[in-house]
């Protein structure tokens, strides 16, 4: 079936490098395997999937390692331009359109297939003892393990198809890992709201596809990038539509304003899946997409050209940073505060796409997903052994850094490189993105971009307080180690309650401390790939190839860093901390104090809070206007017109066929043709009573009438001949 | 030509029988009127058979006619002796309970 | 035309005939034998069908192979005349596996009032109509056969289904009678316009190009209501969720997967190629009918609250996924809607089987009452997902490469289309298509969530859970039987087969469909 087509300067390349396909391959044959045996295994299957992840990984890294050496090769030091690496098979024919499957590598792609693989490696092990005893446990592993397949098949993705592939089997996984414990409703609602909300944004996908098709006559994206870099024609709205239409599908995917309601209601799935989701994949994605054509957008919505101080994408990002950081301020689940949080980020990264900060932008995907992670993780394990299976900051947490020094540690190395912290990772990539805004002209937004800093940092010192200082309260202080049961035992078994609470005195066990060691450590060390601060251009040498360039697309080279420059947003940093600290110690202490339910005695601020907890009433927006319009009246009303009026339509015809029937039947049959034959009977018997006088029963009467009949027939007859 | 002579005894004769079939009362007469008729038929059939082709269609249905019109009679006489017999009349103005 | 093996196609056409033969003669207590002998003989005509699958020159696919001709009703110069191309044998063998497909799944699913015989021998001479009107190259001969279909389908729907029956099967036959009777004067318009000498297909598709420009609209407008009635498309598809929501399982699996295709490959057949000069007048308006059909279908969906019925309104979005790719008159969207068939006959099929076996086991479909079916049964239940999945166009499963070559091929229309301007009305048709995937998505995830997660509902939770025990009531809720996996398996299989490697089915139509859009330029 496949035959060997293409194979772009494969040459040269690396076994790797032309190998690369085989990184989502292995966990898509994983996940078959894990369904069909996992079961029968002693781990339940886990064994195969971080086996198939570890595999991945090990290729990814070889894949990377040849990657920089091929930057590196003095050959491509020539040229400058370093081309990517394009395997690809022919997977169907519709006439002119060919569509391929296979792998295309370049430094982005290399970037997401490493990072990937190594977070989903991370959370599959530290999965083993967070859901250990679950009723589908199998299931929850076959399911991570297909996601970070469709993930990887993406990120490889040569053309649009397969990108769309990889794209819509994270959004299957999505929906079955955030509804895993689907017993309960709310748990698939949230499923359903994620597939849906991002299924809106697909469909920005499809036209938006169908419009580059329709532009380019092809769905390679490195062809695509090559003729939207160079692109000359006179119908640059087209492509401009198509830039809104792809972005509309990351809007959904990532969720960025307005589309970013189903991310915290995605909490409801297991703590590893939400880690997942949120650091490498899923919401990435939409990044990812920006990034990968990024000609299509830099040139179609006109970003870097000179008097141009907006765009799509800077103002959905701008929009985004701020109005999930200040939804981040008002939630008492540990999670939802994450997710706002990464919400906020992902509004990072599209700004800096958006104001041209691409190597930003990539650099900050690298570097939040292994804080972010970290986070989430941090978060499960507080659930898992702390809190007693509770994410409420307010009720069941507090007090804890002393009782889980590990999860603390990492916790706070963490917050630190999200609140970009100097010399942790967040600083480098995220200082990038505001000094570009800064200096590509985008004033406005560089005001934005410092404010949402100050925001993250006050709400990740209030959640930090919340948690891990102060006095332990409700599951929080009955402290007990995680047992044998998994998440949902609570829902479920109710001995597990019954059951005495031991005391334990350390942290979480090995398969949640050891990735959780590992995530912090590379939350200090990733920044250093590309650390302007120091003069580190490694990362933007490794990945520049992938922006694309052409003579309609002009990126400007990322700004010299100067502490003078970074000083503005620092200080903001640091006010954030220190004013949250402060509010957060006054609002949440033990102390009683003025500021202690003011959001009760102010009517302003009462008002403010409660359009924060109800996070601007988006919700209510799509849910109860939206959603349950098109669910209730408007398909209602379709039906209602299908039944009444084509239907009846139909039914009329047919009413009005037996209808004409019975007229026929009643007027015409029985009475007119009918009426004829019953007539002729009437006007017979009225004919022989009018006739009973020559009935005389006379035979020579009879005799008479006979022959004058018969002599008028024959006069008839004669005069008829002649 | 010929054949005018016996078409129009035929004719005559014809006539003869029709008025006796209307006129006479008696059914023994109505009966020998009825004869006529049938031996006019007889004589132009034969006739007709004679001029053309002289094949002998013609004279086979005369040959038929007569048979039947002896078996007619035979049947008519009997029934018009029974009716004499039950009522000592054969006036045929008499016999009219068959009206309608 | 390759005049090779002409018996092929005569034989795997009235093969099913032969074994109807054979049941008269069984007595109708004997029904094992009779399912035997009937299962027996559909497998007999699905390996014909193999057998012509390989004796298949796929090099040469978009000429009549197999081709065969013959005097037939020589007054009216109609001709015997049987062939297979690239588009049509995905079908014609489509509706062989369906068949024996069915009739496995019946053996002991025997809808009430019973009478396997006669239920039997119905399905052997749909199978005839349906082989025979996928085969026939000769209108008269298509019109036979397409009549064919109606009878026992009519008698499916009107003995064996449910409470409104006869009301179902009525309106169905009617229905479809009335479509076929203008689509028949078309037909003969066709013979006496091109010079009353053969209603030979080939022959008119070279000749009908010389029909006057306005005489080919109205013809086509015959065509187009008869085939309309059949895919069925907005407004003509009231009709189809009552014959669905009455028919017995096996009716609603035969009428989804092959009998609305039936219409559509009339018009890909028969409507397009001869009356290229008509179709383009005629394109705007099929594309505009098919994108509200989307929409249309999509919002009736989630005003259901019967399962059954909530799938039958789905077919009616999903042919206008099928029914707007041929309206792009291009290679793309012919191609899509092609697959879009066949796709939808897996799917689809696969739902109502599903959905037969829920009211089997729950004596109900109401969505309400339906709940935590993956607890009870939960390999059913999967299989609902996976069909849900593919319903809604997930890539890497079938449905999808129906939906998504649609849509790429709405936006860039086939030339002669773009030359009328109407280009931006297929763009805007491309966007609202687009926005019909989201309510795809919305209906069946909102049936899905309802239907299989959650507990089961307090009349149903005795019933106990999964493969552990089962109470006195409700013991009939069991996950699925021996039979409905060697009914289901090739369908679920055929449906990611399709999904991961889709040249398998576009590689054998391309090259017809090419031919075929060649007239209209394009893509």
């Amino acid at each position: 079936m496949l035959a060997e087509e293409t194979g772009a300067a494969v040459h040269a390349a690396g076994w790797f490098l032309e190998n690369a396909w085989l990184i989502p391959l292995i966990p898509a044959v994983a996940f078959f395997l894990i369904i069909g045996f996992g079961k029968r295994l002693p781990r339940g299957g886990s064994e195969i999937g971080i086996a198939s992840m570890l595999a991945s990984l090990v290729i990814a890294a070889g894949t990377a390692y040849q990657w920089i050496q091929r930057v590196d090769a003095p050959v491509a030091e020539v040229g400058h331009e370093v081309a990517p690496v394009i395997k690809s098979w022919n997977w169907f024919d519709i006439g002119n359109l060919h569509v391929s499957i296979g792998s295309h590598i370049d430094g982005l792609a290399v970037t997401l297939l490493l990072l990937v693989a190594f977070i989903s490696t991370l959370v599959q092990i530290y999965s083993t003892e967070y859901v250990r005893g679950d009723r589908r446990y199998t299931h929850f592993f076959a399911s991570i393990t297909l996601f970070s397949a469709g993930m990887l098949t993406m990120v490889l993705a040569p053309n649009m198809v397969q990108f769309i592939l990889g794209w819509e089997i994270m959004g299957l996984c999505s929906f079955l890992l955030i509804g895993h414990w689907w017993e309960e409703e709310a748990n698939s609602e949230a499923a359903l709201k994620a597939f849906w909300t991002v299924r809106v944004g697909d469909m920005g996908l499809l036209v938006g596809t169908a419009v580059l098709l329709g532009i380019f006559g092809t769905l390679e994206i490195s062809e695509i990038n090559e003729k939207a870099a160079n692109f000359a024609g006179d119908n640059k709205g087209l492509l401009m539509f198509a830039a809104v239409a792809l972005f509309i599908a990351c809007i959904g995917k990532s969720g960025q304003f307005p589309l970013h309601t189903w991310l915290p209601d995605a909490m409801a799935g297991p703590t590893p899946v939400s880690s997942l989701l949120h650091s490498s994949t899923m919401v990435v994605a939409g990044v990812f997409l920006v990034a990968r054509l990024y000609p299509v957008f830099h040139v179609g919505l006109d970003i870097n050209i000179a008097g141009q101080h907006f765009n799509l994408i800077a103002v959905i990002g701008g929009i985004t940073i701020l109005i999930a950081a200040g939804l981040a301020f008002v939630q008492d689940d540990i999670k939802k505060v994450l997710a706002y949080s990464t919400v906020s980020q992902l509004g990072y990264m599209m700004l800096g796409l958006g104001v041209g900060a691409w190597t930003g932008a990539v650099f900050h995907i690298f570097t939040h997903a292994f804080f972010k992670c970290a986070l989430f993780l941090c978060a499960g394990s507080i659930a898992h052994t702390g809190s007693h299976h509770s994410f409420d900051m307010k009720t069941d947490m507090g007090g804890l850094r002393k009782k889980m020094p590990v999860t603390f540690g990492v916790w706070m190395v963490s917050t630190a490189a999200l609140c970009g912290v100097p010399f942790f990772s967040g600083f480098f990539s995220k200082d990038e993105i505001i000094d570009s805004a800064k200096y590509n002209d985008y004033k406005l937004f560089y005001f934005v971009a410092i404010i949402g800093a100050a925001m993250t940092a006050a709400y990740m010192t209030r959640a930090t307080y919340l948690t891990f200082f102060g006095k332990a309260r409700g599951g929080a202080a009955h402290f007990v180690h995680g047992d044998n049961h998994g998440h949902d035992d609570d829902h479920h078994a109710a001995a597990h309650h019954s059951a005495p609470l031991s005391f334990a005195k350390s942290d979480s066990s090995w398969q949640i401390t050891i990735p959780l060691i590992i995530l912090g450590l590379l939350a200090v060390v990733s920044g250093y790939l590309n650390a302007p601060a120091l003069g580190i251009h490694w990362f933007e040498h490794m990945t520049e190839s992938s922006i694309g360039s052409g003579t309609a697309m002009s990126v400007p080279p990322p700004p010299e860093f100067t502490w003078a420059a970074a000083a503005p947003g620092l200080l903001l940093v640091a006010l954030g901390f220190i004013v949250s600290l402060a509010l957060t110690k006054a609002v949440f202490g033990e102390k009683k104090n003025a500021l202690q339910g003011l959001t009760q005695r102010n009517a302003l601020l009462g008002a403010g809070h409660k359009f924060l907890v109800n996070k601007y009433y988006l919700d209510a927006l799509y849910e109860k206007v939206i959603v349950r319009s098109i669910a209730h009246p408007i398909s209602r009303a379709v039906y209602w017109t299908n039944q009444n009026i084509l239907d009846g339509i139909v039914n009329a015809v047919g009413k009005g066929g037996k209808r004409s029937g019975e007229f026929v039947y009643k007027y015409l049959d029985q009475g007119l043709v009918d009426g004829a034959v019953n007539g002729s009977g009437a006007a017979a018997s009225g004919a022989g009573t009018a006739l009973q006088p020559v009935q005389s029963g006379k035979v020579n009467l009879y005799g008479a009438l006979l022959f004058g009949a018969a002599a008028v027939g024959a006069l008839v007859l004669v005069l008829v001949n002649s | 030509m010929l054949i005018n002579q016996f078409l129009i005894l035929g004719a005559v004769l014809f006539c003869i029988g029709v008025y006796g079939v209307i006129v006479r009362k008696n059914a023994v007469l109505v009966l020998m009127s009825i004869e006529l008729i049938l031996n006019s038929v007889n004589i132009n059939l034969l006739a007709f058979d004679r001029l053309w082709g002289g094949q002998v269609d013609g004279n086979v249905f005369a040959l038929y006619i007569i048979a039947v019109a002896a078996a007619e009679v035979g049947v008519g006489l009997a029934m018009v002796l029974l009716i004499f017999r039950n009522r000592k009349t054969i006036a045929l103005d008499d016999l009219s309970e068959m009206k309608g | 035309m390759i005049q090779d093996q002409q018996w092929l196609l005569s034989v795997g056409v009235f093969l099913p005939l032969v074994g109807v033969f054979v049941m008269l003669f069984i007595p109708k207590k004997d029904e094992a034998t009779a399912k035997g002998v009937a299962i027996i003989t559909a497998a007999a005509t699905l390996a014909v069908g193999l057998y012509t699958l390989f004796q298949f020159d796929y090099d040469q696919s978009e000429k009549l192979q197999f081709f065969t001709t013959n005097n037939w009703i020589k007054p009216i110069k109609a001709t015997y005349a049987v062939g297979l191309d690239g588009i049509s044998l995905p079908l014609y063998i489509l509706s062989m596996i369906i068949t024996l497909l069915v009739m496995i799944y019946s053996w002991d699913h025997v809808p009430n009032p019973g009478n396997a015989k006669a239920f039997f021998i119905l399905m052997l001479v749909l199978q005839t109509g349906m082989a025979g009107t996928f085969a026939a190259q000769d209108l008269i001969l298509f019109f036979v056969f397409f009549e064919v279909v109606l009878l026992p389908m009519y008698f499916m729907i009107g003995v064996w289904g449910g409470e409104n029956r006869q009301y179902a099967s009525l309106k169905f036959f009617l229905y479809t009678m009335f479509g076929s009777a203008l689509m028949l004067v078309a037909f003969i318009a066709l013979f006496i316009n091109t010079g009353s000498v053969s209603f030979s297909i080939p022959y008119l598709i070279e000749n009908g190009s010389s029909i006057a420009k306005n005489t080919a609209i109205w013809i086509f407008a015959g065509m187009f209501i008869g085939f309309a009635v059949k895919v069925p498309m907005f407004p003509f598809h009231t009709w189809l969720p009552d014959a669905h929501t009455q028919a017995p399982t096996q009716g609603s699996v035969i009428l989804a997967a092959i009998l609305l295709k039936l219409g559509t490959y009339g018009f890909v057949r028969i409507a397009l190629p001869i009356l290229p000069q008509a179709a383009e007048k005629w394109a705007p308006a099929i594309g505009v009918l098919a994108v509200i059909g989307i929409i249309y279908g999509s919002l009736g969906c989630l005003a259901q609250t019967d399962m059954k019925r909530l799938i039958a309104f789905s077919s009616v979005a999903h042919m206008g996924f099928v029914m707007l790719g041929i309206s792009t008159l291009t290679p793309l969207g012919i191609n899509a809607a092609l697959f879009g068939m066949v796709a939808h006959g897996l799917i689809t099929g696969m739902l109502f089987f599903v959905a037969g076996s829920i009211k089997e086991r729950y004596h109900t479909l109401e969505i309400k009452r339906l709940s935590g079916m993956l607890l009870q049964m939960p390999r059913m239940g999967w299989i609902l997902g996976f069909c849900a999945m593919a319903s809604l166009g997930l890539p890497g499963l079938a449905g999808f490469w129906g939906e998504f070559p649609a849509i790429l091929a709405s936006w860039s229309p086939a030339e002669v289309l773009v030359a009328n301007g109407h280009q931006s009305l297929f763009r805007v048709l491309t966007v609202v298509a687009a926005l019909g995937t989201v309510l795809a998505a919305g209906y069946l995830l909102w049936l899905y969530q309802r239907t299989a997660f959650g507990e089961p509902t307090a009349e149903f939770a005795s019933a106990g859970y999964g493969d552990h025990g089962h109470d006195d009531h409700h013991s009939d809720i069991h996950d699925v039987s021996k039979f409905e996996w060697i009914a289901w398996s090739p369908l679920l299989i055929a449906i990611v087969v399709f999904g991961v490697v889709p040249s398998l089915m576009f590689k054998v139509m391309d090259p017809a469909v090419q031919q075929l859009a060649s007239v209209f330029g394009g893509k």
